[in-house]
């Protein structure tokens, strides 16, 4: 199921803001530990935004997005009260889906 | 007994039936919200390969994509970056480091009502340019700028 994510959107002069922090290792199966035996990799691939129920963003990611990706984002509309859905499946087939209200 | 079972017993099939598509629609409608990952573009180690995997046939350097990024990131792991397309009709915003083991990072299909404006943060392996490629009108377009790198973020 994936950490939580923090997602906050604001409505201000018609255009809603959404900034995503997405919890996720974001491992690139490039890294080593301690031991010297490398760390497979483990990493989002696909994420959806939604504003209400239209799908407003799709994105394709690769292993070199950060760790605990941050996603920014502006879609005009959206007023007080509206909800931002924000999904993403990761290379482990793990998904995770969260909701915030748009302020 | 039999006579008694038989249309229940088809009865039963065309439920099991329906239940069976219904479930197998509910089981294949998350995967189809998501567009299909471009494990070509993303596995993809050099910049024509990368450029080929998704389409793009030399894209054009555009001074109408804006990306904002530090001069120097101190720690390569977490490197903001922002892109900002005033080319009309942009649909598509993606974010590329030359220099990193696979080039593209991160790539963005925007909606109608979506503002060309993404940010996120990337890793960079050591110092390289970053490129933001934008799909407008079904033509691409790049703008670069050269980040250094003083901590690699690509471990290893």
């Amino acid at each position: 199921m994936g950490n939580p994510m923090k997602i906050r959107a604001v409505s201000k002069d018609g255009v809603t803001e959404v900034k995503v922090l997405m919890n996720h290792p974001m491992e690139t199966g490039l890294r080593k530990d301690a031991a010297g035996a490398l760390i497979p990799a483990l990493f989002i691939t696909e994420v959806t935004a939604k504003l209400n129920d239209k799908v407003v963003l799709q994105a394709q990611w690769g292993q070199s997005v950060a760790k605990n990706p941050y996603l920014g984002f502006k879609v005009k509309g959206g007023k007080p009260g509206d909800k931002v859905t924000i999904s993403w499946v990761d290379t482990s087939g793990d998904t995770r889906s969260d909701q915030a209200t748009v302020n | 007994m039999t006579l008694e079972l038989q249309p229940s017993r088809r009865g039963f099939l065309r439920q099991t039936g329906l239940l069976g598509l219904a479930v197998s629609a509910v089981t294949f409608l998350p995967r189809m919200a998501y567009a299909s990952w471009n494990k070509a573009a993303f596995g993809a180690k050099t910049m024509a390969d990368t450029y080929k995997a998704m389409g793009v046939d030399s894209p054009t350097v555009s001074a109408d994509i804006q990306l904002n990024a530090a001069d120097i990131a101190e720690n390569g792991a977490v490197v903001p970056v922002e892109a900002i397309s005033k080319i009309p009709n942009t649909t598509q915003i993606s974010f590329l480091v030359e220099k990193n083991p696979a080039m593209l990072t991160a790539q963005f299909d925007i909606g109608p009502d979506t503002l060309p404006q993404i940010s996120t943060r990337v890793k960079m392996g050591q110092t390289s340019n970053v490129i933001a490629l934008v799909k407008a009108d079904g033509k691409f377009y790049t703008a670069s700028k050269e980040i250094k790198v003083t901590l690699g973020g690509c471990g290893g």
